[in-house]
């Protein structure tokens, strides 16, 4: 086949793209440059997106003998991915932009560009497995589950999954370091990346309030007794503890948490934890890897990237997902994707809209 | 393989290949006092009255650099600084507005850090600049220019600019003229002491020569302040130990291009010229940029906007397809930039995004134009359906 190995000038995409030469693939690298003003070196754990891995990219793709090429993507990138965080954010949601990002950027723009140009399939580093099924390709978790990246695949849709090749998914991440060592890769000691790739310093909160502006509003308890102000609504995610900033202590002394955010009467609520407990939730969005459920399935059930998934039983209501969590999840948010498994198997996904206490 | 990018870099020549081999093989210094030293020096003085003659300039106006871009940037920095320090009120800095980044950003600089002003000089939809925009710019305040600098002929679509006229009026008002003559050098007929150019930039590795070896050909009374201090070689303009076998080969090579240059650029012109009419016959709305007289382009240059296309995505396929050409001027980042050169000449940004270079050199054959005239239609096809991916999706 002839595919396009997005390499991101990190480990995980060097090896990948390595293993696909391996299989006798014609293989082409690319590297995404996602933004328009790239920083000259990497800064703290991330492991992309600046000058510095474009050349640890290319690097790659010359000591494997690969075509090296850069597609710009940032304006895409900055609608799709970046413009969409801050409306959620602006919104009272807490959004996911890698998902975004699989979802519209790489499974859509590139793989939709190279299948143009003439590739069948793009690979990528992801840590996730695709399973010839029989009805077609099936998205399965990793097997090394602290790597497992299946999570922010669940976006896919079949066709997606179609022109897909994640070749580390059957892999630990130690050994692909060993393997990126073995082959001679300079980025075989690179440090995972973590958090937003585009807030390169970490900081969410500041990135929002340049972006928003501040916003000012109030704290309260459950009773809607004010307890404190607040910047911006966008400072805030349900389930968070620190930074409250709270000048009077709970009257019983436990620890509040942001329970509800409610942008349009800039209102933070706060409570105990247990309140943070839901049982059930809606979503909308949904996407699904094949076909859609019928009826009422059982079904496991994840809500963050590298959260414990819970038991959980799912029902399609139109363009409705209505789940029930048979173990409480803490501090979902609406905005969160629900990804939902059929054991290893990912069955699709929904974006969180509603969710509903335990009880209630 | 169809290596059609020799405006990128053109393969060395093998006299130039043998001369600098044998001359690597010794040692010394060009500065040194003794026997190796003076073996060498007399190596670098052959080489700079071989340069000479070959840009019917005198030897002592041959000063050697590293290469274009730094022949560039000693020109138009240090000429500015030089005629900042005589007379003050010189602050301007007239240049082409399609001229490369190695003249266009040291004039940049000079704005952000030294007090110049910088004015563009138009291009028309050719690419060339009309003698009367530069007498009008000049004329606002002729006693306010430090100097003008207009490349010889344009590295994308070839166009070739008309310096006599602009250096006759610029010398009237007692202004320096440099120009960029990296693409001109070896292809067309270049004379430093008939263009009445004050400083002229030429390359080795564009004429058969070796990279990392230039020259800023510099008129003798003219004095830039250097960019490089040091030991004082190169007329106190440019210090830096010098590197002889280089500076050898780069004297050969300019020395067989411009003995060669008629027949050779004779040949590549009807090349260039079949090139031109098979790329069109196989896409016919393909847009020809540039001078479509071939007297008015170099005559290796073909320079292309194929509607609907983004360069890059072409230049894969033809890449893929063995067929090696450029969207321009490469960029450090890869990331493809509309060319500032056809933005300049007017053209939208859709068609400066779809635009594709070839450039044919001494080595190129009929075989080379056939490879890229089997592949363009294909690729051209596939990008133009990919371009409308990307814009639907």
């Amino acid at each position: 086949m002839r595919v396009v190995a997005a390499v991101s000038g990190g480990v995980d995409s060097a090896v990948a793209a390595a293993r696909l030469v391996d299989a006798g693939h014609d293989v082409t690298a690319v590297h995404l440059a996602l933004s328009a003003h790239p920083q000259s070196h990497r800064t703290g754990a991330r492991g992309c997106c600046t000058l510095e891995d474009a050349r640890d990219a290319r690097r790659a793709a010359d000591v494997l003998g690969i075509p090296f090429y850069v597609w710009d993507l940032a304006e895409r990138f900055r609608e799709d991915v970046v413009e969409d965080f801050v409306a959620e954010y602006a919104a009272g949601r807490t959004p996911n932009p890698c998902l975004r990002c699989n979802e519209k950027i790489k499974f859509s723009a590139v793989l939709d560009r190279a299948l143009a140009l003439g590739f069948d399939a793009i690979g990528t580093g992801h840590y996730a497995r695709i399973v010839q099924g029989a009805d077609g390709p099936e998205l399965h978790r990793a097997v090394d589950p602290a790597k497992d990246q299946s999570y922010v695949l669940g976006v896919l849709t079949a066709q997606q999954l179609a022109g897909a090749l994640f070749p580390l998914g059957d892999t630990p991440k130690d050994e692909v370091r060993r393997e990126a060592e073995r082959r001679g890769l300079a980025v075989a000691q690179k440090p995972d990346s973590h958090d937003i790739c585009f807030i390169p310093d970490g900081d969410t909160a500041g990135f929002l309030r340049r972006r928003l502006g501040d916003d000012p509003g109030v704290v309260v308890d459950q009773a809607g007794a004010v307890l404190g102000a607040h910047e911006g609504t966008f400072a805030y995610t349900v389930g968070q503890r620190r930074g409250l900033h709270l000048g009077v202590p709970a009257a019983d002394g436990r620890p509040r948490y942001v329970l509800e955010i409610s942008p349009v009467d800039r209102t933070v609520t706060v409570g105990p934890r247990e309140a943070l407990a839901v049982g059930r939730a809606e979503g909308v969005r949904p996407r699904w890897c094949s076909s859609p459920p019928r009826g009422t399935v059982r079904c496991v059930a994840q809500v963050r990237a590298h959260g414990t998934a819970v038991p959980a039983t799912a029902r399609l209501d139109g363009e409705r997902l209505h789940v029930v969590f048979e173990t409480p999840v803490e501090g979902l948010a609406a905005g969160q994707a629900m990804v939902l498994y059929d054991g290893d198997r990912v069955m699709g996904s929904a974006t969180v809209e509603h969710t509903s206490a335990v009880g209630a | 393989m169809a290596y059609l990018d020799h405006a990128a870099t053109t393969p060395m020549l093998p006299e130039a290949i043998e001369a600098m081999a044998a001359e690597m093989a010794h040692t010394g210094n060009p500065s040194s006092l003794h026997a190796a030293g003076r073996r060498a020096r007399r190596i670098v003085e052959e080489s700079r009255e071989r340069l000479a003659e070959a840009f019917s300039a005198r030897p002592s106006e041959i000063v050697f650099t590293s290469g274009g871009t730094e022949s560039n940037n000693l020109a138009v920095k240090g000429l500015f600084w030089a005629a900042r320090d005589s007379e003050p009120q010189r602050t301007r800095v007239l240049v082409g507005a399609a001229e490369h980044h190695a003249v266009l950003d040291p004039a940049d600089w000079l704005q952000d850090h030294e007090g110049a002003t910088v004015e563009l000089l138009a291009v028309d939809e050719l690419g060339r600049v009309d003698p009367r925009t530069v007498a009008e710019a000049v004329a606002k305040d002729p006693s306010s220019v430090a100097l003008i600098s207009l490349m010889w002929a344009n590295n994308e679509v070839g166009t070739v600019q008309p310096l006599g006229e602009i250096v006759a009026l610029a010398h009237k008002h007692g202004i320096p003229v440099h120009s960029d003559a990296v693409q001109a050098a070896g292809q067309l007929p270049v004379d430093f002491a008939a263009s009445g150019l004050d400083a002229m930039t030429v390359t080795g590795h564009k004429l058969g020569g070796p990279f990392g070896v230039g020259a800023l050909v510099l008129g003798r009374g003219l004095n830039p302040l250097p960019i490089l201090h040091g030991g004082g070689q190169e007329r106190d303009v440019r210090s830096g130990t010098l590197d002889a076998p280089a500076v050898l080969a780069f004297s050969v090579a300019a020395q067989v291009a411009a003995s060669d240059r008629v027949q050779r650029a004779e040949r590549i012109s009807r090349l260039r010229d079949r090139l031109v009419r098979e790329v069109q016959d196989a896409v016919p709305d393909a847009w020809l940029n540039g001078d479509p007289d071939p007297g008015g382009r170099l005559p290796g240059n073909a320079h292309f906007s194929f509607p609907g296309c983004q360069g890059d995505a072409l230049l894969m396929l033809l890449d893929a397809a063995g067929v090696e050409c450029s969207t321009g001027s490469a960029c450090t980042a890869g990331v493809a930039q509309p060319s500032h050169v056809l933005l300049a000449m007017g053209a939208d940004v859709e068609r400066a995004r779809g635009s594709l270079r070839f450039s044919l050199g001494h080595t190129s054959t009929d075989a080379e134009v056939d490879a890229l005239v089997r592949a363009l239609q294909p690729a051209v096809g596939r990008a133009r359906r990919a371009g409308l991916v990307v814009r639907s999706g």
